[in-house]
């Protein structure tokens, strides 16, 4: 489609995901809503990582947790307000990134992927056996007062609403910024072809780092919004391999290496989960992993490239293609070794 | 700690490590003669447990018994999630082909959820059961049997590859693909070889597991990750790697949860696994 | 004459019991244009992944302007002048043609706006600013390595490396990869040409380095290299005669 219709079609979404929760009141259906903003913001800063410059994360939920952990600490233990543990945790995640990306970019391909998993897994099994991290059991945040401040609400689930959509456009933001810049431009070249880009200077180590402490620190504050409207974190929900995995399929589907493909990934990821929830009965059945395990394959085989993918085949924009950064998918072509 | 409590805890890291060698050998395979990692590894092995598990509670028979069949399920379930799936992705970029395999592990697990009830299983009665004395030591006989039939297992396949046409054949694919297929080879045949082998492997595992193991859903995820540790440290594409990594990474994981805390048994083999793939990426016996 | 922008001296490169070079010296002025050829497995593709960076030789000494760069990565080099070409296409197949060249500028200049106009002057210069749009992966292979080049002259080099860039290029293709060359030799830029397509460096290098398994058999002007019998036997006998005056 052209960029006018993209245009007209994001501010379209943006005007009503901000008055959704103002029109539907049921809280099961502002509850989606609010999983649906959290879980984009999470594969869009996953896709900085894995979808522009090509190093695909499978454990990423490690920044996801280090956020949670690390604001939730920092308010019950020291006062802080959860804002400022939420800065914190974005840093600590970037950090934490840069000690895992040093050694971990001199791989390529899936053993990256595999030794991402590693690291995940490590994150998840060294919290779980530390009881001053609360060890497997936790933690639950105590419910002072609702307000701003203290970054918590009860009765109403608005705020949290807006600020997640608040901290997707951000996450949007800094994502679009990258593609505009330099950044942009290194990233892809490294994930076609790597050699080429260092012949012709990029520093590979440097710029993967950029976009994987960019990444990192996004995710992280995510995790602090997460503990702050569940009020309870512990390992199997922030530090899992499976939400790692959410974290980049909703990018799959959508559409890797595209600004909106994580968006569409995770509404319609979020809805098919609601569905099969409501439609099979609780988990436990074993039938959303069913669904999701057949989404992935087949969009794995079939349409790698997403539904972005398709959108951008079915709708072709008109005339030769503008100089900004095209919609870079999964299209078959030559592994990279 | 006395020398004879060390030795029976080497000996018992021993026997595990033989049997998480078994699956490793068929992970590496798979990827030695087509490039993928299949993460739903783990799975075969829970198929293979279950097949075994079903076998005992409706016919009474002992998983050793139908170990066979169980070995022959597994190779015809191999080669069929490869002529079905795997064939499409064989030259899809790397994402597609994680993501796949990944896809159906996830499958996978939802389906034995669905259809065997995610409840703890375990084969009561088993042919094997029991300890066996050794020296002083004593050492539970399933375990034993268990390695036992790996160390069969794994031997025979590193024969099959070694001294028979096919092995060969399968040999060549997996060092130059085209250059196999010039010489009248048929890759499609090997790769759905690999995978048979692959699974039957893992299947194996699984049956000789199920006799001690509990059997339920996810308990492929126990093995997966110990499986990617020895493949990487034992080099990808060997099997002799995969035997030896195996019996490394065995003493090491119960040694290690013995002198520390088991609970840090698996950032022991995963710290293990990084630092081999940091410091020497090809691990010890494999291709670069 | 001017004081040499590239030395090269005594490289050597062993890969574990194979020797690919061995004392390997030559030397190239600015603004010089230097053959590099020799039988298949003559080593001229090690000599080049040496100079641009890809593996430290074994032994020897590489100078850029007196200065040492052996061992140095291929980022490094690029920033210190020295830009090249690859005998495989290496495109960036999901980018546009303007885009691969932006990434090349981008060496010098970190705006987006400036490389893209920089970008777009390279283009002009080499030709394709016509396919300035397209998908880096749509163009046809003599266009892709026309690509390559215009990506490489976008880092603002001193010293050009090209590797094979007129292997499998049809006559026509060729007297335009050579009318291209020679252009940017009148810009000031060096190039190290490896090249088995005689017709394409002969009549524009002026020098020659000839290679046969990994020794230097040769070095001189095209007319004396076509000529010289120890050249003619290495490569079984092939006879060139250079083009008359």
């Amino acid at each position: 489609m052209s960029r006018r219709t993209g245009l007209a079609v994001g501010l379209a979404s943006l005007l009503g995901a901000a008055l959704f929760p103002l029109l539907v009141t049921r809280p099961t259906w502002q509850n989606t809503a609010i999983l649906m903003l959290m879980t984009a913001q999470l594969g869009v800063a996953w896709n900085i990582l894995g979808g522009y410059a090509g190093q695909v994360s499978l454990g990423h939920a490690a920044f996801f947790g280090t956020g949670a952990y690390v604001s939730t600490l920092l308010s019950m233990r020291l006062g802080v307000s959860p804002w400022a543990g939420m800065l914190a945790g974005g840093a600590v995640a970037a950090a934490l990134s840069a000690v895992i990306g040093w050694p971990c970019f001199r791989l390529k391909g899936h053993y990256f992927a595999m030794a991402t998993i590693a690291v995940g897994e490590i994150v998840q099994a060294l919290v779980n056996g530390w009881e001053a991290l609360g060890g497997a059991v936790g933690f639950s945040l105590p419910f002072t007062e609702s307000g701003l401040w203290g970054f918590v609400w009860g009765r109403s689930k608005l705020p949290y609403h807006y600020i997640a959509l608040g901290l997707l456009l951000l996450t949007l933001s800094v994502n679009w910024l990258v593609t505009r810049s330099h950044v942009g431009y290194y990233l892809r070249a490294i994930k076609d072809e790597p050699d080429a880009a260092r012949s012709l200077g990029v520093s590979l180590g440097r710029y993967k780092q950029i976009a994987m402490m960019l990444s990192s620190a996004l995710a992280a504050m995510g995790g602090t919004l997460y503990a702050q409207k569940e009020l309870f974190i512990d390992p199997g929900s922030t530090l899992s391999t499976s939400l790692s995995i959410k974290m980049a399929l909703v990018a799959i589907l959508g559409g890797v290496g595209t600004l909106t493909g994580p968006i569409v990934g995770a509404v319609v990821l979020t809805a098919i989960e609601e569905a099969s929830r409501i439609g099979f009965g609780g988990t436990g059945r074993g039938t959303d992993l069913i669904v999701y395990g057949l989404l992935i394959v087949v969009i794995a085989v079939y349409q790698p490239s997403g539904i972005m993918g398709w959108v951008a085949r079915r709708w072709p924009a008109p005339g030769p293609a503008p100089t900004g950064p095209p919609a870079a998918g999964l299209a078959p072509e030559a592994k990279p070794s | 700690m006395t020398g004879q409590l060390l030795l029976q805890t080497v000996l018992s890291g021993l026997l595990v490590g033989l049997v998480y060698a078994l699956v490793a050998v068929g992970l590496t395979i798979i990827f030695g003669v087509m490039d993928i990692v299949n993460f739903a590894h783990g799975e075969f092995l829970m198929v293979g447990m279950y097949a075994s598990f079903w076998g005992f509670a409706l016919w009474k028979l002992d998983p050793l018994f139908t170990l066979p069949l169980t070995a022959l399920a597994l190779f015809a379930l191999g080669a069929a999630v490869y002529r079905l799936v795997i064939r499409r992705i064989t030259d899809a970029p790397m994402l597609s082909q994680i993501f796949t395999t990944f896809g159906l592990m996830i499958l996978a697990r939802g389906l034995a959820q669905y259809l065997w009830k995610p409840d703890f299983r375990s084969v009561d009665r088993t042919i094997v059961a029991g300890k066996v004395a050794f020296a002083g030591l004593q050492f539970g006989l399933p375990q034993v049997v268990a390695a036992g039939g790996a160390v069969a297992t794994t031997g025979a396949v590193w024969w099959f590859l070694r001294s028979t046409r096919l092995g060969a054949a399968l040999e060549a694919t997996a060092a130059d693909k085209e250059a196999a297929a010039l010489m009248g080879i048929d890759a499609q045949k090997m790769f759905a070889l690999a995978w048979g082998i692959g699974a039957g492997c893992a299947g194996v595992a699984g049956a000789l597991l199920s006799t001690y193991y509990p059997i339920f859903p996810e308990v492929g995820a126990n093995f997966i990750l110990m499986a990617f540790v020895l493949v990487a440290l034992g080099g990808f594409g060997s099997v002799t790697g995969a035997f030896w990594a195996g019996i490394l990474v065995g003493v090491v994981e119960v040694v290690g949860g013995f002198l520390w805390d088991p609970a840090y048994k698996l950032v022991l083999v995963l710290a293990l696994y990084l630092l081999v793939v940091w410091l020497r990426p090809q691990g010890l016996l494999g291709k670069a | 004459m001017s004081a040499p922008l590239l030395q090269v001296e005594r490289l050597t490169k062993r890969f574990g019991g194979l020797v690919a070079n061995e004392d390997v010296s030559f030397s190239l002025g600015a603004g010089e244009i230097l053959g590099l050829i020799g039988p298949n497995g003559a080593g001229k593709t090690t000599v080049f992944n040496s100079l641009a960076g890809f593996f430290p030789p074994t032994s020897g000494e590489i100078r850029l302007d007196g200065r040492p760069v052996a061992g140095l990565p291929p980022e490094r080099i690029a920033a210190l002048g020295v830009a090249r070409t690859f005998q495989i296409v290496r495109v960036f197949r999901s980018m546009t043609v303007l885009e691969n060249v932006m990434v090349g500028a981008m060496l010098r200049h970190k705006a987006v706006r400036i490389a893209r106009r920089l970008a777009e002057a390279a283009l002009a210069f080499t030709g394709l600013d016509r396919r300035s749009h397209e998908a880096a992966g749509r163009l046809t292979v003599a266009e892709q390595k026309r690509l390559e080049v215009t990506r490489a002259l976008a880092t603002e080099p001193r010293l050009l490396l090209l590797d094979e860039v007129m292997a499998g290029l049809t006559q026509a293709e060729v007297q335009e990869a050579v009318e291209m060359v020679t252009r940017i030799r009148a810009r000031g830029t060096a190039c190290v040409v490896v090249e088995h397509v005689m017709e394409g460096i002969m009549p524009i290098a002026d020098r020659m380095v000839v290679l046969e398994r990994g020794r230097v058999i040769a070095d001189g002007p095209p007319r004396a290299i076509a000529s010289d019998p120890v050249v003619i036997a290495a490569y079984l006998g092939e006879e060139y005669r250079a083009p008359g005056p």
